[in-house]
């Protein structure tokens, strides 16, 4: 199952993989608003409306439990909380989520049984899902349907969110998030806080930082004032555009390190102009499938341009701490000392065996192909996994007479985020950035294919160039997010952001489509 | 370092983020069903290789080389060059030694006069007609089995057609081209499954093109470069490396091969970036690795350009 993922596209070598399966007599079910081109290659597509992930997904629950298909086994076994799940799920009957989410009941019935007879599945996810408001809801009410049938743990089946960067998955392992020190270990753990403060000699609070969004409120708030930003450029990427500009123009030092003069260096008071990472750099990275491989220096960095780890040391030596002389392998050596689940991938290793999945905890250990499977070991080892309940709830950005039409965003096969890297290179693909709507909406209000309309959400306004497109269904339109100086989707798209993990709902902002000329 | 140690952890009716999670079993594959093993004989020598291997991999096996031109290993043989032809006792025609299976006493002539004539026929059929001056293997095979295609004459008929230069990422000449169906392979079943490109023509007039032969740019292509990544005469050639070689600056004698990791998205494909003179001038994939098997797309073949653009002049204060 590709649920909320265009992986044709945004993980085409993956694709080819899952089109091995394909040919090899895998079923394919793809859940996304538009007919992309993965839900081409379909078995069935469910076309739902954006948002409304979690209501079906219940009602796929509901028919599974209805029609004996759970694996009962192994819900006694390894989770927790069925009984409650169970009954809160009782409501989402096929009519209901046919109703909110626009799938035909019989597809959804077809889905369900499919996934839940299959000897094996997968159930693989991407921004989708977790662009939303409520984006952990989301998630979780994936991860039910896994414990429900047991597809999770085992060769073949489980759970996959595609990471869409090379190192996003690195970033995170490696503490790049705000809780966690690197290898996922808690900073509220105090054994582990101590762990780290011995090996750093330095005192760590104790508690929890903020995330990326916290950082944008604490900034409206003042209690944010100075930013370093490295490799990441928010004056286009971040939501809700005329709002992230005030905030990032209203901070009182902003150093930006980056490869190009972005619009968020525009903004800085320092510019660090940095190496391009996977070229120039050497060092590891964290696959969408955990595997830990190596990056290499392939060519020298042009004149005046530095080694990331050059500038933090050399940032770390002005701020009264020298760390000696940058070298990859010697920080790569600590990680692995401080980080159970890196232990046992030295450089010599990752070599060798091309990459390591982890965990690897020591040297004979390895890597793990797939996780969970702790799930099936009896006795159980370690905690259950817990049914969530989770409620359907409507995007923030609601749809009414003002602002008729669904906007969604996504990537493009060959372009790349806010366009930074990917522009640099002449693609044949690449086509003016339009405003996609249905032929249906197209002949509603009377649009010619190229026409310029005005496109204009709670927040913004933007002009845009109109291109039909079948794939999607009346009602829905579509913007990519690699050319803000061409088209700045994120003027029209709204920060409502996920509490838990931060993220803003970019895949739904209700708009207006008019005309620039009156017919 | 200690490990934290989690005390009756399946009390827990849901894990807890401060707490680390135990270790469970490493997980296993499924055990892969074992190949009987099949003896045969090569060149008088016997060998005893898996169930389902091809000829090519048993005299692979003893250290044979075998000339090949429309095999590759991550592609379903097609059988159409006839260069690997190999002499199996008891068939009344040669067989292609890249397809066929072994089968219990087989006895095989690698080398034998008729092996011999019969590869440096094609050698010197498509050579013949064929501009192979960017072939690195042919002019090796040509010099093994004595094939000497001047010898059908000035008049004698070829493939010459103007290059095709239709975008900036590919050029395609086909008249380097010998129809060995890798890069419609790679655009199909095999990879990429694009479908960008067929055979079109029959006889001597059969020729790769894409749907009624328009531009790449008006086609299903997606520039995934996976049939250059596949080509084995140059036939289709990144851009820049023809343009190197237009400008007589291609010197593979000067290059270098690095291997990193594709700076996209979280796939973690393998890219093998080649450098000239610090310039990077192509990249491609190693056919072995398990994730790409040589492929890659768009961003990962010629996404790397942004590393070659110099810093601009500071912007003024």
């Amino acid at each position: 199952m590709l649920w909320g993922s265009n992986a044709r596209e945004t993980h085409p070598i993956f694709f080819h993989h899952l089109l091995k399966g394909l040919r090899n007599g895998a079923e394919l079910y793809v859940i996304d608003p538009r007919r992309t081109s993965s839900a081409q290659w379909a078995t069935l597509w469910l076309g739902l409306d954006v948002g409304s992930d979690i209501s079906l997904a219940n009602a796929v629950a509901r028919e599974i439990i209805a029609a004996g298909l759970h694996d009962e086994k192994f819900i006694r076994h390894a989770t927790s909380g069925f009984d409650a799940y169970k009954a809160h799920v009782e409501k989402y009957t096929l009519e209901r989520a046919e109703r909110e989410t626009g799938v035909p009941a019989a597809a959804i019935r077809k889905m369900a049984h499919a996934y839940a007879k299959a000897p094996r599945a997968q159930l693989c996810w991407t921004l989708g899902i977790t662009e939303h408001h409520n984006a952990v809801d989301n998630v979780v009410a994936l991860i039910n349907l896994t414990i429900l049938t047991g597809h999770v743990g085992r060769y073949g089946s489980g759970v996959n969110p595609l990471r869409g960067q090379n190192n996003v998955q690195g970033g995170g392992d490696m503490g790049a998030i705000p809780d966690r020190f690197p290898g996922f270990q808690h900073v509220e753990n105090d054994e582990i806080r101590a762990k780290y403060e011995k090996a750093w000699g330095v005192k760590i609070q104790p508690k929890r930082g903020w995330h990326l969004s916290d950082m944008f409120e604490a900034m409206e708030h003042g209690a944010l004032t100075t930013l370093y930003v490295l490799g990441e450029n928010p004056a286009d990427s971040e939501a809700d555009r005329h709002r992230t500009l005030k905030r990032l123009t209203g901070l009182e030092f902003m150093v930006v390190q980056d490869l190009f003069y972005t619009k968020t260096a525009e903004l800085a008071d320092v510019v660090l102009p940095a190496a391009a990472g996977a070229f120039e750099n050497e060092g590891t990275v964290t696959s969408s499938e955990r595997r830990v491989q190596r990056v290499r220096r392939t060519v020298a960095s042009p004149d005046g341009v530095r080694d990331d780890l050059d500038i933090i040391f050399d940032l770390a030596c002005r701020l009264g701490h020298n760390w000696g002389a940058p070298d990859p392998e010697t920080i790569w050596n600590e990680v692995r000392s401080l980080s159970p689940m890196h232990g046992g991938m030295s450089y010599r290793r990752l070599e060798e065996l091309g990459g390591i999945q982890w965990p690897c905890y020591d040297e004979s250990h390895p890597g793990e192909m797939f996780l969970h499977g702790r799930f099936w070991s009896d006795p159980l080892i370690g905690p259950r996994a817990p049914f969530s309940v989770v409620e359907f709830e409507p995007p923030v950005d609601q749809l009414d007479e003002q602002y008729p039409i669904r906007l969604t965003t996504g990537r493009k096969l060959d372009d790349y985020n806010t366009g930074v890297q990917t522009e640099k290179f002449a693609s044949p693909l690449r086509r003016e950035v339009a405003l996609e709507v249905s032929p249906e909406d197209g002949l509603h209000y009377a649009l010619l294919e190229g026409e310029r309309v005005r496109v204009t959400s709670r927040r913004g306004s933007v002009v845009a160039p109109v291109k039909f497109d079948a794939a999607l269904r009346p009602g829905l339109a579509f913007l990519s997010v690699h050319a803000h100086d061409q088209v700045s989707t994120n003027d029209l798209t709204i920060d409502a952001v996920d509490p838990r993990s931060g993220t803003s709902e970019f895949k739904a902002t209700a708009i207006r489509i008019e005309k620039l000329q009156p017919v | 370092m200690s490990e934290i140690v989690i005390t009756n952890p399946a009390n827990f009716d849901a894990p807890r983020p401060t707490i680390p999670l135990p270790r469970g079993p490493i997980p296993a594959a499924p055990p892969k069903i074992a190949r009987r093993s099949i003896d045969i004989k090569i060149d008088g020598q016997a060998i005893s290789v898996p169930e389902g291997s091809t000829i090519l991999d048993a005299a692979k096996e003893l250290g044979i080389e075998t000339p090949t031109l429309c095999y590759l290993e991550s592609l379903t043989p097609v059988n159409v060059c006839r260069v690997c032809v190999v002499e199996l006792e008891g068939s009344r025609t040669l067989v292609p030694a890249c397809s066929r299976k072994v089968e219990p006493n087989m006895s095989i002539k690698t080398d034998s006069e008729r092996v011999r004539l019969s590869r440096r026929i094609v050698l010197e059929f498509l050579a013949s007609s064929v501009d192979l001056s960017t072939a690195p293997n042919m002019r090796e095979y040509m010099d093994r089995y004595d094939a000497h295609p001047e010898r059908f004459g000035e008049t004698r008929a070829t493939v010459a057609q103007p290059i095709k230069i239709d975008n900036d990422l590919y050029v395609r000449d086909y008249s380097k081209c010998v129809l060995c169906y890798k890069c419609v392979e790679a655009c199909g079943v095999d990879a990429q499954n694009t479908f960008a490109i067929a055979v079109a023509g029959r006889g001597f007039s059969a020729r790769i093109a894409t749907e009624f032969d328009v531009p790449l740019p008006d086609s299903a292509c997606v520039y995934c470069g996976n049939c250059i990544g596949v080509c084995p005469t140059g036939a289709l050639m990144f851009k820049s490396e023809y343009d190197m070689r237009q400008a007589g600056t291609w010197d593979e004698a000067r290059q270098t091969q690095t291997d990193t990791i594709c700076p996209y998205c979280g796939v973690g494909c393998d890219l093998t970036v080649h450098q000239q003179d610090g310039k990077i001038v192509r990249v491609t994939s190693p056919l072995d690795h398990s994730v790409t098997h040589g492929n890659l797309c768009i961003k990962g073949r010629f996404g790397w350009q942004y590393v070659q653009i110099q810093p601009a002049d500071p912007p003024e204060e």
